[in-house]
């Protein structure tokens, strides 16, 4: 299961809810979702759950307290490193 | 429409899976900016839809109206978000509906002067030298566009 999956983030400064899941294609499954501009999309006021399709994503915000940046540089650096060889 | 309840099962664990979303209804919004509201009646790996009982729905300010359609097959490129509607919470919006005639008005004078806004912004930043490219419905928040 994918470790993100409960975290709070906000997706392309639209959308903001609790990562239920992710796939390959990064589509992104959001639930509890809460829309940054109410009156700009009025259409998500009934709207708990959502499915975003991984194409149209620019950004996905994370909780910055959630992310260890040392751990993840590491690990990047090791990854471009395999890639290398 | 079923009528039986389906057991819970999840297919494949840990993906973003659109099949127990089905037999639900679910508001689509698509990249041109149009919001359809349907039952989900199928899906595939492209995230192409087909929807039943669809009604396009056309928002201006806060009043809205609705176009029914019938069924929708929507190429899953064209698809920005599906979202499962709530049916409690549908009830108790604060939004009103208006007749088809009305909202169509609406939206072509919400249209015209957001053309009119755009022409005069852009005809501001020629004369200094910037050529804006042309963006569109969705682009505003960051999310992507091919046109």
């Amino acid at each position: 299961m994918c470790p993100l999956c409960g975290w709070d983030v906000l997706v392309s400064y639209l959308i903001c809810g609790t990562l239920h899941s992710v796939d390959q294609y990064l589509n992104i499954k959001l639930t509890d979702i809460s829309v940054t501009d109410p009156e700009k999309y009025p259409h998500m006021l009934s709207v708990k759950n959502c499915f975003i399709r991984g194409s149209v994503v620019r950004y996905v915000q994370l909780p910055a307290d959630e992310v260890d940046t040392q751990l993840l540089q590491d690990a990047a650096r090791k990854e471009a490193l395999q890639q290398k060889q | 429409m079923r009528f039986t309840s389906r057991p819970k099962m999840n297919y494949m664990p840990g993906t973003a899976s659109l099949i127990e979303d089905i037999d639900k209804k679910h508001l689509v919004l698509l990249r041109d900016g149009r919001t359809l509201i349907g039952f989900l009646r199928s899906i595939d790996q492209f995230a192409n839809l087909v929807l039943q009982q669809t009604v396009e729905r056309i928002h201006v300010g806060k009043r809205y109206g609705d176009i029914p359609r019938g069924i929708f097959i929507v190429r899953g490129e064209n698809v920005v978000l599906l979202g499962e509607i709530d049916l409690e919470k549908e009830s108790d919006t604060s939004l009103q509906q208006v007749c088809i005639e009305d909202i169509l008005e609406e939206q072509r004078l919400q249209q015209q002067s957001r053309q009119e806004a755009e022409k005069t912004k852009h005809l501001a930043l020629k004369e200094r030298g910037l050529v804006m490219p042309r963006s569109d419905i969705m682009d505003e928040y960051g999310v992507q566009h091919q046109y």
